[in-house]
């Protein structure tokens, strides 16, 4: 597992909710018998839709996806950390995870913060005007700030 | 004051337990199949462990499996390393396997209480969200990842934060033609797809008590669609009735031992639950779903909603996005949508009660020249069963294609899909955006709506034939 003390990176909006495991990584990709290599199976099938928001060129260096409610529902499938954690995510802030899968991404070190949606909200806004807007996540302090801003969470 | 029956298992399985850190809990049956545990057995090679209690553990190969001409090599390369890496770490590792061809073999779900191994009060895990479904038992069952399996093979344990309990009231009598599927997507409608995050969820009430083992399990299976990892019932003389048969099951003087204390697994009167739901079972109608997660879904006899009517924000941008891939138009009949395949069977619906009651509607009928319908026993079990009740009769004579046993078109992994575009009516768990395979539609439904679906070629309910 990789350790995860502080991160500071650029955002990721994606205005979806329920984003289940099925959309983070369809099953047909779970057939590898090792822990890398999944982040061709990423969102897979919304990959070709160059409107999609990975592959909007502001956002290409994104390290912190910031996403609607219940994500991760569904499989138990850890394959969904690995993809995520594969293409380069560090952090996911949501207002509402699926139990498993957040329970999957402490297991990895893949950070998942849950934010009040009103505070999603705030940054979605902030990095669609601002894309290169650098937050920084510091799991010690349990933050999450960008400009003057700095938002407390729990760690459960 | 009292303890809720999910409280009373936890209880029972703490082997240590520490304030402000996850309970650690010992697990009598770990269940293993191939996608989820390869990953795992190579995290025990390399920390040079063993598997700490192989006869608490048992695989199955069920998620790549085909479900046609299973006498051959398994065709697709991937999967048939993923399948092979199952027998050589089983074999390595000591692990009973029971694999393609076997008469044991099936989905997991399904293998598990049909050999008894699963009973009331265990704590049972399996690198499977619907491994909820052991709870029909008044067992602690949830799903867990590829991580957690490593830690269950090497310790045979687990550390997990205490979740809460959440009540799932029914009272009432279902209506003919209303099952436990019905009752199950009402649940999941009612509360959200994250409705019992957080939550162990106990079924409870007089609709659930009067439900068979099998019908039980189908509702404790979609726990997880509710958003909970667990949901169970108490277990009654439904319960031990059904166990009391099973292979495994315990005999002679362990039975009167294990039957004293399976009738204290239910939840004391005085307890409280954290969080309680009511639904009428009078009033359940068939239901299924019209969206992309398995909460968009409505009585079978109403219409596709308007994303504009929803005062949610995330619902109305959820309901938009969910009728573009559906192809669906606001205020269209349920009732006038054509489907293309029909798929019976899976960890939900894939029991010999399942396929007998819609063998009971398909009976003498034909299916619509328009579609197929598939079905797919859960286990090689149900499948010989089946044939000995000459269900498979049934089914070939009204068109069906007779398949053998594993998860099938559940889920994308198996040559069983949907092509882009095509909608199925599904006894299965999941409506997701391409879950039956990329670009496919899925409307999830009852065992009873899919047979008269498939012989109407539009959904319905058996009143509509």
């Amino acid at each position: 597992m990789e350790k995860f003390i502080k991160h500071t990176g650029s955002a990721l909006p994606l205005r979806r909710s329920n984003v289940d495991t099925d959309q983070i990584i369809p099953a047909v990709y779970l057939k590898r018998i090792t822990k890398n290599g999944f982040e061709d199976g990423l969102f897979a099938a919304w990959r070709n839709d160059p409107a999609f928001e990975l592959n909007q060129p502001q956002y290409k260096s994104a390290t912190v996806l910031v996403v609607g409610p219940d994500f991760g529902t569904g499989s138990s499938r850890e394959h969904a950390v690995w993809a995520l954690q594969n293409y380069g995510f560090k952090v996911v802030l949501s207002s509402r995870f699926a139990d498993i899968f957040r329970g999957n991404s402490q297991k990895m070190g893949l950070l998942t913060v849950i934010l009040p949606q009103d505070e999603i909200e705030k940054i979605w806004k902030k990095v669609e005007s601002a894309p290169d807007t650098k937050i920084t996540v510091d799991l010690e302090a349990k933050t999450v700030s960008y400009d003057t801003a700095s938002i407390a969470f729990s760690h459960r | 004051m009292g303890k809720t029956l999910a409280e009373k298992i936890w209880t029972e399985h703490i082997v240590s337990s520490k304030a402000g850190e996850p309970d650690l809990l010992y697990i009598d049956l770990h269940l293993i199949h191939e996608v989820t545990s390869p990953q795992a057995f190579d995290g025990l090679r390399l920390a040079n462990r063993k598997v700490r209690r192989p006869e608490l553990t048992i695989a199955t190969e069920d998620h790549n499996v085909p479900t046609l001409n299973i006498d051959k090599p398994i065709a697709d390369p991937v999967s048939k390393l993923q399948v092979d890496t199952l027998r050589k770490n089983c074999a390595e590792f000591g692990v009973r396997l029971h694999s393609l061809g076997d008469v044991e073999q099936g989905i997991v779900h399904v293998v598990g209480p049909q050999l008894g191994i699963t009973q009331p009060g265990m704590t049972i895990v399996c690198g499977d969200s619907h491994t909820s479904t052991h709870g029909a038992f008044g067992a602690l069952a949830f799903g867990i990842g590829t991580s957690e399996v490593e830690h269950v093979l090497a310790t045979q344990t687990l550390p997990l934060l205490r979740p809460k309990t959440m009540a799932i009231n029914v009272e009432g009598t279902l209506k003919p033609g209303v099952t436990s599927k019905d009752i199950i997507l009402a649940v999941i409608a009612k509360i959200g797809t994250g409705g019992g995050q957080g939550y162990i969820l106990e079924y409870r009430g007089s609709a659930i008590r009067a439900l068979s083992m099998e019908a039980r399990m189908t509702i404790c299976n979609m726990s997880i669609e509710a958003g909970a990892r667990a949901g169970l019932i108490a277990p009654d003389q439904t319960t031990f009735d059904y166990v009391k048969t099973k292979p495994h099951a315990p005999a002679g003087a362990d039975w009167d031992a294990a039957l004293t204390y399976w009738k204290t697994l239910s939840t004391d009167a005085d307890a409280k639950f954290d969080k309680e739901i009511n639904l009428n079972a009078d009033e359940l109608a068939p239901f299924v779903t019209w969206g992309t997660n398995p909460g968009q879904g409505l009585p079978l006899s109403g219409s596709v909603p308007n994303p504009a009517d929803l005062s949610n924000a995330e619902d109305r941008g959820a309901a938009e996005r969910a009728l573009e891939y559906m192809d669906l138009k606001p205020g269209t009949p349920l009732k006038s949508i054509k489907v293309d395949t029909v798929f019976l069977g899976s960890c939900t619906n894939g029991r010999i009660e399942d396929l007998r009651s819609a063998a009971d509607i398909l009976k003498g009928k034909k299916i619509a020249s328009t579609l197929r319908l598939l079905v797919v026993p859960g286990s090689a079990r149900v499948r010989l069963q089946a044939e000995a009740e000459g269900l498979d009769k049934v089914f070939l004579d009204a068109g069906a294609e007779w398949r053998s046993a594993g998860c099938s078109m559940c889920l994308g992994m198996n040559p069983d899909q949907l092509k882009p575009g095509e909608r199925a009516a599904s006894t299965s768990n999941r409506n997701f955006e391409g879950r039956q395979g990329k670009g496919g539609r899925t409307h999830l439904v009852s065992p009873l709506v899919a047979a008269a679906t498939a012989i109407k070629g539009t959904l319905a309910s058996p009143a509509d034939l």
